[in-house]
């Protein structure tokens, strides 16, 4: 964590909620450090076909943008205006209520009151109404409206990456506006100008070519997931053989690729590896990986909806090279916004795939039977209903647990009692967060959206202020020490967040759990779980 | 003091002092001229703009999913904020525009001094919102008896529910008698204050506040002030009135081109008041009784991965195929073992050839 983040304590009492007594537009943008992320390297812009690479740096005064790029924009909001009914609409119909004022988790953990999803929003209608409505040409400032300027520019790109998508806004919102489809339209035309941050158009690019987002090449892959197989060696006495691109499988499994590389997402990761390794052995079901389509996660998401579906489509491009029936999803935020409600109209139909059944149960996942494509949350929801897992939950009775809905899975899917069915069949004492933080009112990481930098620290850590603040009220009320998720940028973003605002609780993903309590067929007994920590009753053992 | 809402307040009383001067030199302008243009204004405004957005595609199905999906028949799913049939979506709209159903899950956030965050339900907003809104209907559909002859019964029943303290003696010697008050004339007068103050008092939304959201408050605040003070006050020439509303609504105003003579400067503040707001309507956020119902994280089934929705603007895009990706690493995957489509020996065969 950088040096210069303040102290927890100093973060919070430096939270003021009553603006200045000006007016917004009177207010000029202070890019401020800790609070924004590093320009997008050039090479990464070139390497995906973006406009205008070039090395470039958010606090100088000269951006490096084209000549005509005031014209570049307003062309760009003009097309949209057309594709986009939601944006149109959006820029019209808001009458400034302020209910959604206080509902964003980086307006609740800084007080800036341009992160009121109200004001985030206003910053682009101010241009739209000055140059596409009548009573913007007419009244200016009095109607809201405003030029485009530089200032304004960099108002946009400060606020904009200081938005993670999560809807939260939206749920609120008595017209159903949507600060996410703002925010995804705003970054896609400062993308026009080749104004991105590191933290996107790198792993975006990476995404392109390798299939994940740190870069790491195929035969790498493999060998990371070789190295859990020697784990779970190690903890179970079996070794599992994962299969990779493997033509004539039943079941493709995509999930992002941050679950292979970094704890605590690796121990997800290893939760994978073992349930497929059950399915295996107990029922013959085949799953493989793919190194080509090895991650699910978008960063094409945070840039333009053509990057977005540049990067989706190895999804089924894989799937239908290998012949595989349908496909399984992991545990990921933001994929699953993309699966459930881009993927299909952007890269399908997929109808080389059948509609989805788990050979198992022969359940028939109806929900999904046009995008072919079930979440593993689903998936296990449905072994664990019919019996089909062998699980001991006792060991996972040193962990108390919480559950921590993603934005996307909920806001953009409703994905809510499926994933606390697994737990509470893996796991024996799990407790809710307070109602108005969970489920569909579920705040957000603070990281979402590609803003899971190291150099935006003081940003992130505000910005999960209130996920945080709701974990500490079962941590003390409770004894919750382990807060589970279902996505990928929350294993790599909670775990920071946790050790600033409640250093006692650890995050894990779903999958690790139900891999602690799975009882593989003829396995060793087990002292540890997956993290190499003793199980309940085991610490003497593991002396 | 906040230069918005002053510029708001004085636009509202020059139209009045406007009306006040004007009409009683000029009747045909303001009884006549002025309606008909703000009713053409209105009515081509808000089709234009309606139009427009229905122009605009729907390129991907965004609904805010506000409950449990459908997923198996053992969990069960929340069919009005996770709709997944046209009907429940219907259900889902309408409680969202007949009772702002989002709306009410309103609820405040506040810090505590030991640094704990709550959230408290709140209904104020909600509460005014719909009074205001509804008060407003009410109104409007009482005023229909200046258009129709004779008034429908359906109109004098929601006067009867919507009036109360009506004392009538029609005793010979004294005919003695006070208008009914209508509940929805003094509600819509006090939810548009509430509004109005919320903006000013409450920090937050004064700061996103702007001169239009400051006017339309005002000029329904005119609307209301005008109508209350015509019937309970200053009463005006009813006969001479609905005269001249009936003269317009049956076009008989466009040949004779007269104003019935008589009628109080009062009403015609408040006629130019309402064409005002009805001219105004098609260029202002009030468009959003429109909007509401097109808002696609709203009025669109949740069922995405069960129905796919067509882009009508999808167009291809360069990707990285798997074929360009095994040309870049095939020796690696090779050496890892991984399956390849074409082997090494035969790729540089193939290149060879070339």
């Amino acid at each position: 964590m950088a040096d210069e983040t303040p102290k927890a304590a100093q973060l919070l009492a430096k939270i003021n909620y009553t603006p200045q007594a000006k007016q917004w537009m009177d207010v000029p943008v202070q890019i401020r450090k800790g609070m924004y992320c590093y320009a997008g390297n050039p090479k990464s812009l070139e390497y995906l076909g973006f406009p205008n690479a070039r090395q470039w740096n958010p606090v100088e005064e000269d951006w490096k943008l084209p000549e005509n790029w005031q014209q570049i924009l307003h062309e760009g909001f003009k097309e949209r205006l057309e594709r986009f009914r939601s944006i149109k609409v959006f820029m019209d119909i808001c009458v400034r209520c302020g209910a959604c004022a206080d509902k964003c988790h980086f307006f609740i953990g800084t007080g800036d009151p341009k992160n009121m999803p109200v004001l985030r929003a206003e910053l682009l209608r101010s241009i739209y109404r000055n140059d596409f409505t009548t009573a913007g040409k007419l009244f200016g400032k009095l109607a809201g409206a405003r030029p485009m300027t530089l200032e304004v520019l960099k108002e946009w790109w400060y606020y904009l990456f200081q938005c993670t998508e999560c809807r939260r806004c939206s749920l609120f919102c008595p017209y159903g506006i949507d600060t996410a489809e703002i925010t995804i339209f705003g970054r896609e035309l400062l993308n026009l100008l080749g104004l991105n941050i590191d933290w996107i158009a790198t792993p975006a690019a990476n995404c392109y070519r390798t299939g994940n987002h740190l870069g790491i090449q195929p035969h790498a892959f493999k060998d990371m997931i070789d190295f859990f197989c020697d784990d779970i060696e190690t903890i179970t006495g079996l070794k599992p053989e994962p299969n990779f691109n493997m033509k004539g499988a039943d079941i493709l499994f995509v999930t992002p690729s941050g679950d292979v590389f970094a704890d605590p997402g690796t121990y997800t990761c290893m939760g994978y590896i073992m349930l497929f390794h059950y399915l295996k052995e107990k029922y013959g079901l085949k799953v493989t990986w793919s190194t080509y389509a090895s991650e699910g996660g978008n960063f094409g998401f945070f840039t333009s909806h053509e990057t977005m579906k540049r990067l989706n489509a190895k999804m089924y491009l894989e799937a239908k090279r290998l012949g595989v029936k349908w496909i399984l999803g992991g545990e990921c935020g933001h994929m699953w916004r993309v699966i459930h409600q881009y993927m299909d109209t952007m890269n399908g139909p997929a109808d080389f795939l059948q509609e989805p059944v788990n050979p198992i149960t022969g359940t028939k996942f109806e929900n999904a039977k046009s995008t072919k494509m079930v979440h593993i949350a689903e998936f296990l929801a449905d072994l664990i209903k019919h019996g089909k897992l062998d699980l001991k939950p006792e060991r996972n009775d040193n962990k108390i647990l919480t559950f921590h809905d993603s934005c996307n899975t909920s806001r953009g899917m409703g994905m809510f009692d499926e994933p606390r069915y697994v737990i509470q069949n893996v796991a024996n004492h799990f407790y809710e967060m307070p109602a108005n933080t969970i489920r569909e009112q579920t705040f957000c990481c603070g990281s979402g959206s590609g803003l899971n930098a190291g150099e935006n620290m003081e940003q992130r850590m505000a910005g999960g202020l209130p996920r945080a603040n709701a974990v500490k009220y079962v941590h003390e009320k409770f004894g919750v020490n382990m807060l589970a998720c279902v996505c990928a940028i929350d294993r790599a973003a909670l775990p920071p967040l946790m050790q600033y605002w409640v250093p006692e609780v650890q995050v894990t993903g779903l999958t690790e759990l139900v891999a602690n309590a799975l009882v593989l067929p003829e396995e060793q007994e087990r002292t540890t779980d997956l993290r190499g920590e003793p199980l309940p009753g085991m610490e003497e053992a593991d002396e | 003091m906040n230069k918005f809402y002053l510029s708001s307040l004085l636009a509202v009383l020059v139209l009045a002092l406007i009306a006040w001067v004007g009409a009683p030199a000029l009747p045909w302008l303001f009884g006549i001229v002025v309606p008909y243009l703000a009713v053409l204004c209105f009515v081509v405004g808000v089709s234009r703009r309606v139009m427009g957005w229905s122009r605009s595609a729907v390129p991907f199905a965004i609904p805010t999913t506000g409950g449990q999906q459908k997923s198996f028949d053992w969990i069960k799913s929340n069919k009005i904020d996770n709709p997944s049939t046209k009907f429940a979506v219907v259900i889902r709209m309408a409680l969202e525009i007949l009772t702002f159903r989002s709306l009410f899950r309103n609820t405040r956030m506040r810090m505590t001094p030991e640094g704990r965050l709550a959230y408290n339900m709140e209904i104020f907003l909600w509460a005014g919102a719909l009074a205001f809104h509804y008060a407003f209907l009410t109104t409007l559909i009482r005023h229909m008896r200046f258009f129709l002859e004779p008034v429908p019964w359906c109109i004098q029943l929601i006067e009867n529910v919507d009036s109360f303290f009506r004392v009538e003696i029609s005793y010979n010697p004294i005919q003695f008698g006070l208008p009914g008050i209508y509940m929805s004339g003094l509600v819509l007068l006090g939810a548009v204050i509430f509004l109005f103050l919320r903006r000013v008092l409450l920090s937050k939304v004064r700061y996103i506040s702007l001169a239009s959201d400051y006017f339309p408050l005002f000029l329904i605040m005119g609307i209301a002030f005008t109508g209350i003070l015509m019937r309970y006050f200053n009463k005006v020439d009813l006969i001479a009135i609905k005269e001249l509303t009936m003269n317009l609504v049956t076009f008989k105003a466009l040949l004779s081109f007269k104003v019935p003579a008589g009628i109080s400067p009062l009403f015609f503040i408040h006629l130019l008041f309402v064409s005002t707001l009805l001219a105004y309507f098609p260029f202002s956020k009030l468009m959003h009784m429109g909007g509401v119902f097109l808002s696609p994280t709203r009025n669109m089934t949740a069922n995405t991965r069960e129905v796919r929705h067509v882009n009508p603007w999808n167009y291809p895009v360069k990707v990285h195929t798997y074929a360009a990706y095994e040309n870049e690493f095939r020796e690696k995957m090779f050496e890892a073992g991984l399956p390849l489509e074409i082997m090494p020996e035969d790729s540089t065969a193939e290149e060879g050839k070339e």
